[in-house]
């Protein structure tokens, strides 16, 4: 097993995940909220969605080295999940469930003669003999073999499920909310599993430039969406949370020195800061080639090293709107009645403030994800993005802009990345919202 | 009886199809009267006035058989037709004078805007009308100040623009809701016969939307009494006065704090609990980049007094004279300099960890309930707050006892603990806020205008509460207020502060039944009585 920089970061934050989880767990105040959210739909089916695309990057985060290395490559669990897909490749383009290239190329015919035409492709449709009469009835019959699977699979492990369910929990799981998302779960499984059984045969969101398989790379560049805004937030949160309460409620020269901070870094176009250091994290894995032999082990250096400059540069806003909420609450009467009460100044600081600012973290938290994950397409335009060998959403993007000059247009790479980006974004959106109304104590319950 | 202004039959207003409002009700006002329509907060006093103007929410539902202006029914006339009655038959006087005016205009602009809007004048004549109305609503130098920004206005005068713009349509009708809550005592006396002479002139209908029955019983000549969206009770003031025939109405006179009760106290000395002398808080005013300190403004200005054990001093005085600032930095929340004896210990000499330990002597029960808790804690936490962090060794089933009798004895139910501040109303919340203070058992609180902010029945119970608590436990206040019918009811002396100093200085009944200075006189003065012929 290899462990690359993020891999472990996500890790630790797993853990203290968990560690949060078990110290909460019988805390009274924390459990009404968690029911609440329990209870709503909306809420909880987000949370189907987005538990789905952590756990397809958590698989894809556990990597090691093949038995039968050739190569000298690292993979993932997900790339050895989808060996077969990985490695059929094309020659270029070819659309969706295509068994033809996208373009026309002289091809020598069995009897010798040029042709030009539209090459079959090598992997895509090559069961069918008869490609214009079979390929229709071909793919709706795979399709439903695989939704029937996957139905039949995810159906089996909900009727063990309930066997082995006590007959409380059985009463809590006839509940309205539960219902819905089994039903959510059972469709994303189904629909997966039809998705994953499909490109067996075919290529679902057909090929980019070099022939590589479009779904995948989708599929592949969960992962980078998810490090770059967890990865972020969590080298963002801490310096904006502690800076910005400290300015605020201390004032005097703590404020002075933390404003003055902040104003300077404001000034420096977050570009340059980004640009300077990616190139800086370049030049120092050209001299030191030996602790980066694989491509893999790059990219990732790259990748947590864009996390970080991402985390120092824009932490300046939330820090600004959190000194002002907090220069706002330290004049609150609660504030001063507990330190009438002798309260001292750091419980004031974690009981009192803290909490009373969480919404606006929260919120800014859930904005931020959002526009990371499409900051991270914008840095790839200007080439100071991920790695180009990495799969991002950003790179499909920014390959996208080329193709969507051509004429026939290539619409499938931005299509998909476009759709497995606005799921996660926006599941995760919902899930803040009512993450966020059921936090908020003035507002719970009124649903 | 001549013919009504405005007639209302059957009003009902319900939001969300569920909570009633305002419930079927029904009152007529005539030309040249003063109505007023009194009731606590939430009865549904202010959404009657603004559902007559259309100006409900988007979630309230108006019914009603009949909504008549001099014959004109209102009901009938479309949103675009009711804008030109809004303002021009209409005129309306909002509570709050800070928020009513925008900031960036200046007022004589903001009057202009309504003559404009109504009537068809040259650009001299308005100007000249804007200028007439603000001498008739005696701004003074009214030539110059017509330029002034909201800003530059105290909240008194700020009313007079509202006045001013109210009047600028010549309405038949004026609503006032509240026009005089938020104002000082002094002020409040001069806007009513502001109101009242204007009235006089012009022979319009002066509509009282109000909380303060003593108010009320100066000004208006017919009163109907509101609760839960019902008139209860209305009549002719004088005989609505002396014989009120509904038992809430009743009750609401009773809870009248009367300025009489101050004769009761008995007057035995007791030992100092709280000696302050001579006390000063400035704040510097900073100029220029350095921040030079350029001069003061002196909150509170050299200050004495003392507190004797379990009894009450009253400090009375209006907005802005530092009374609450001298409140606050007897508790060392806002800095201050001078000698604060409790106890037999020098608070000002301590600082840092010594300080803190000595926290447990002042509390501090704050003006605005809503504010005053933090809302992500529970009530038990926000309560057992001051023994966590003044008695860490206390195990925490203690603690959990100590609340359940703290909330004893505020009466408030014992499950109170596990709920949040927001599910309180106003009075609840100031009874788990002296619960707070009781926690670490001060041997003296500071009560911040702690009934202000709440109905006339509540602040009697609240009153009530503090009384009962200064018997059980031997307990000082030092209560700060504007109000002195409150001062009357509760206090054993009296400091009246004026301009950071305090003028006057006595036992309850010697001040106010024998003021000496003329500023406690004309305090007294402009005290609005129930007026009872006994």
């Amino acid at each position: 097993m290899v462990v690359l920089w993020t891999d472990a970061l996500i890790y630790l934050l797993i853990v203290v995940m968990l560690a949060l989880g078990i110290y909460l767990r019988g805390k009274e105040h924390i459990q009404r909220p968690l029911q609440q959210i329990g209870r709503s739909k909306i809420g909880m089916v987000s949370l189907v969605v987005l538990l789905f695309f952590v756990l397809i990057g958590l698989l894809d985060s556990v990597h090691y080295v093949p038995a039968d290395d050739k190569k000298n490559e690292i993979i993932s669990l997900l790339d050895a999940f989808a060996t077969p897909l990985r490695e059929h490749g094309e020659k270029t383009y070819s659309a969706p469930f295509a068994i033809t290239l996208y373009s026309k190329e002289m091809m020598t015919l069995a009897d010798g003669t040029m042709q030009w035409a539209y090459p079959r492709l090598e992997f895509g449709g090559r069961h069918l003999d008869n490609p214009e009469t079979q390929r229709i009835p071909d793919i709706l019959q795979k399709a439903f073999y695989g939704l029937a699977q996957g139905a039949s699979l995810i159906g089996f492990f909900m009727l063990l499920m309930w066997g082995l369910l006590a007959e409380q929990h059985k009463r809590f799981m006839r509940g309205s909310t539960a219902k819905t998302v089994w039903a959510v779960a059972f469709v994303i499984v189904s629909i997966s599993y039809a998705a994953i059984y499909l490109s067996a045969y075919y290529h679902i969101f057909g090929t980019d430039k070099v022939g590589e398989d479009v779904f995948y790379q989708a599929v592949k560049s969960i992962r980078t969406g998810l490090v770059i805004g967890t990865l972020t937030t969590l080298i963002m949160l801490p310096m904006a949370i502690i800076f910005g309460i400290l300015a605020g409620f201390f004032r005097g020269w703590i404020d002075d020195v933390i404003q003055y901070i902040y104003t300077t870094l404001n000034s420096i176009p977050g570009v340059l800061l980004i640009a300077a250091s990616i190139l800086m994290v370049q030049v120092y894995m050209a001299n030191h080639e030996a602790a980066f032999t694989s491509v893999i082990v790059r990219a990732d250096t790259r990748l947590l090293f864009l996390c970080m400059i991402l985390g120092v540069t824009s932490w300046t806003g939330l820090c600004r709107l959190l000194r002002a909420e907090t220069l706002k609450l330290r004049e609150m009467e609660y504030v001063q009645a507990a330190s009438a009460l002798g309260v001292k100044q750091g419980t004031i600081l974690l009981r009192h403030i803290l909490p009373n600012v969480m919404h606006i973290v929260l919120i800014s938290v859930v904005l931020d994800f959002s526009s990371l994950v499409l900051a991270e397409a914008v840095l790839s335009y200007i080439n100071i993005g991920v790695d180009p060998t990495s799969y991002s959403w950003g790179n499909m993007i920014n390959g996208a802009r080329l193709e969507m000059a051509r004429e026939p247009i290539v619409w499938w790479s931005l299509t998909a990345a476009f759709v497995f980006m606005f799921a996660l974004v926006l599941a995760a959106n919902l899930f803040a919202d009512v993450v966020q109304n059921a936090f908020d104590p003035r507002r719970s319950g009124n649903e | 009886m001549n013919n009504p202004i405005l007639t209302v039959k059957h009003l009902s207003v319900t939001f969300n199809h569920r909570q009633t409002v305002v419930d079927g009700i029904n009152f007529e006002i005539h030309a040249g009267e003063t109505f007023a329509l009194v009731g606590e907060s939430g009865s549904g006093k202010s959404i009657t006035a603004l559902s007559v103007l259309r100006l409900l929410p988007n979630n309230a539902r108006l019914n009603a058989d009949a909504m008549t202006l001099l014959g004109d029914d209102l009901l009938k006339h479309s949103e675009f037709e009711l804008c030109k009655i809004r303002g021009r038959r209409i005129g309306f006087i909002f509570q709050d004078p800070m928020s009513s005016l925008n900031p960036v205009m200046t007022i004589g602009s903001q009057i202009e805007e309504v003559i404009k809007l109504h009537f068809d004048l040259p650009r001299d004549a308005v100007k000249q009308r804007a200028l007439e109305l603000l001498q008739q609503v005696e701004l003074p130098e009214a030539q110059q100040r017509i330029k002034d920004y909201p800003h530059q206005l105290s909240g008194g005068q700020r009313q007079r623009v509202m006045i001013a713009i109210a009047l600028a349509g010549k309405p038949d009708l004026l609503i006032a809701d509240e026009p005089t809550t938020s104002l000082d005592v002094t002020i409040q006396a001069q806007i009513l016969a502001l109101l009242k002479n204007i009235q006089q002139q012009t022979g319009m209908a002066l509509w009282l939307i109000s909380h303060d029955l003593a108010l009320v019983s100066s000004i208006a000549d017919r009163v109907a009494v509101m609760q839960q969206g019902k008139i209860v009770e209305s009549g002719l003031t004088a005989e609505f006065f002396n014989r009120p025939k509904h038992p809430y109405t009743r009750k609401l006179l009773n809870a009248l704090p009367s300025m009489s009760s101050c004769l009761t106290h008995s007057a035995a000395e007791k030992p100092p609990l709280l000696q302050v002398s001579d006390f000063y808080c400035y704040y510097p005013i900073r100029k220029g980049i350095f921040k030079r300190v350029v001069g003061h403004v002196r909150a509170v200005d050299g200050v004495s007094f003392d507190i004797q054990q379990g009894k009450t001093l009253a400090l009375v005085g209006e907005s802005g004279c530092g009374k609450t600032t001298l409140g606050k930095s007897l508790l060392n929340l806002i800095p201050g300099s001078g000698r604060v004896v409790i106890n037999g210990v020098e608070l000002n000499a301590l600082s840092g960890e010594a300080l803190r330990q000595q926290r447990a002597n002042i509390q501090i029960v704050f003006q605005d309930p809503f504010s005053s808790m933090n809302p992500r804690m529970l009530v038990g936490d926000i309560i057992a707050e001051g023994i966590r962090a003044l008695h860490p060794k206390v195990s925490s089933d203690e603690r959990k006892a100590r609340v359940r009798q703290l909330l004893q004895q505020v009466d408030l139910p014992e499950d109170s603990a596990l709920r949040y501040p927001h599910e309180f109303s106003g009075g609840q919340r100031q009874r788990i806020c002296i619960a707070r203070a009781l926690a670490v058992d001060p041997k003296l609180i500071v009560c911040d205008e702690p009934t202000s902010a709440l109905d006339v029945s509540v602040q009697a119970q609240i009153i009530q509460l503090l009384k009962t608590l200064q018997q059980e436990k031997g307990v000082s206040y030092l209560f700060i207020t504007h109000d002195l019918a409150v001062v009357a009811e509760i206090a054993d002396d009296v400091a009246v502060m004026y301009q950071g100093k305090i003028v006057e200085q006595g036992s309850v009944a010697e001040v106010l039944t024998q003021p000496k200075q003329a500023y406690t006189k004309k305090l007294l003065a402009a005290v609005p009585v129930l007026k009872r012929d006994h």
